[in-house]
């Protein structure tokens, strides 16, 4: 009977292990990427913003009606030329795959700057630093400055526009912000 | 009969001494000391209060032990993002005056090994200073030690509660040295690609609401050639 005592010692640390190795404790859940490959141009990515349902946080001086209800923007001076903006974001089948800030601000320092992080607990980050002012047709360009996991190896273009939502019957939604990431992976030169 | 019997203690025996072995497992416990404490470089840092109700906005499934604040603000209730905080809130410079305005999501991680003593996060900070520029902060941040030290002795008080002083680097990676990777974005931080570590200092937790009494402090390397460039946030 001591035996099989010991046998069960053994076999619960070596049961308890096993589960601890083999069975994710953390298991994130994906939605299809929806990624399209263009012939020559790389691969395109459409993620949009519902506007205003999507919207977790718009922070700023001066807002008449803050959101949340009952967020205290800091007054300070050095603070009255920025917006920060957080929101959740959604892919081409209207599904929330992750949530992404949004910072416009200009000082004298770093002049007007737009940037995006878009963080999707699945694949990744991408931090996006746009061209300030717009291009024609209302959209605004830029940069993928830097990316994390999935992210990490690509570089490319993003670009961000205005849709305002022709079908507002209910006034549920005023429009959606679009934005379209054209990446492909980076270039690695061989020492060889 | 009983021999079953035997077994099954042996068993239950065995389940409690691994969990044992790994609570107590003095191989896990990570260096207290930030890698950027023997740094010859300029470091940068900004502090902030991990207290919800102290942020401007902190969210997450609506479920958790910490509740999101403001209370009417949107919860991320869906199931992509459901493992998923998103915190904004104001960055203090050495002198606890504001110096930048940090926003930081964070999502439990699949790299997470218990067996291993890793609870991980993957957070990224998005970071702007007026005045100085934007940052970019991507780092995995490992819990194990936080739990074992604050979070479960919280759970065994009969008060359901901790006190204490309890201070060390959450900061696992992606850098070799256990440091986040920072990218500059705009202003003095243009260009940069650097290290950085974030650390906690909690003195009281509750079961019941989380962290009472917690600080945190983002520390930023700036190398030599780009310390002239910077200022004290």
């Amino acid at each position: 009977m001591f035996k099989t005592f010991i046998a069960g010692i053994l076999l619960g640390v070596a049961g308890a292990a096993a589960a601890l190795y083999y069975v994710p404790v953390v298991d994130q859940v994906r939605e299809q990427s929806m990624i399209v490959v263009h012939p020559n141009h790389g691969n395109t990515e459409t993620f949009h913003i519902n506007v205003p349902t999507d919207r977790i946080m718009v922070g700023a001086q001066g807002l008449a009606e803050p959101l949340p209800a009952g967020l205290e923007w800091p007054d300070d001076l050095q603070f009255a030329a920025t917006r920060a903006e957080l929101f959740k974001i959604r892919n081409g089948k209207d599904a929330v795959v992750g949530v992404a800030s949004r910072i416009a601000a200009s000082d004298e320092v770093s002049g007007e700057i737009i940037e995006w992080v878009l963080h999707l607990p699945a694949r990744g980050s991408a931090y996006v630093t746009m061209d300030p002012q717009p291009r024609e047709g209302g959209y605004r360009s830029g940069d993928l400055a830097s990316g994390t996991r999935e992210f990490a190896p690509l570089t490319g273009r993003v670009t961000e526009r205005w849709v305002d939502d022709a079908t507002n019957f209910d006034d549920s939604t005023q429009g959606r912000i679009e934005i379209i990431t054209a990446f492909v992976g980076r270039m690695v030169e061989d020492d060889e | 009969m009983k021999y079953l019997a035997a077994l099954v203690l042996g068993l239950i025996v065995g389940v409690t001494a691994l969990f044992a072995l790994l609570y107590f497992n003095p191989l896990t416990t990570n260096s207290r000391l930030s890698p950027l404490s023997v740094s010859d470089n300029q470091v940068i840092r900004f502090n902030y209060s991990v207290v919800a109700t102290d942020t401007l906005v902190y969210t997450n499934d609506g479920e958790s032990q910490v509740a999101p604040h403001p209370t009417k603000v949107l919860q991320l209730w869906e199931p992509t993002v459901r493992r998923t905080a998103a915190m904004a809130t104001v960055l203090r410079d050495s002198r606890g005056l504001p110096a930048a305005i940090g926003i930081k999501f964070s999502s439990d991680s699949e790299s997470t090994r218990l067996l291993n003593g890793e609870v991980i996060s993957d957070s990224v900070w998005h970071v702007y200073a007026p005045g100085q520029g934007s940052l970019f902060v991507e780092q995995q941040e490992n819990h194990w030690n936080y739990l074992r030290d604050v979070v479960i002795p919280a759970r065994w008080s009969s008060g359901n509660n901790w006190r204490g002083n309890w201070n060390g680097s959450i900061t696992s990676g992606p850098g070799a040295l256990g440091t986040s990777q920072v990218i500059g974005g705009s202003g003095i931080f243009a260009g940069l690609s650097s290290d950085g570590v974030e650390s906690l200092s909690a003195k009281a937790y509750s079961v019941e609401f989380g962290p009472v009494a917690m600080d945190a402090e983002l520390a930023i390397e700036i190398p030599r050639r780009d310390a002239s460039l910077s200022q004290d946030p």
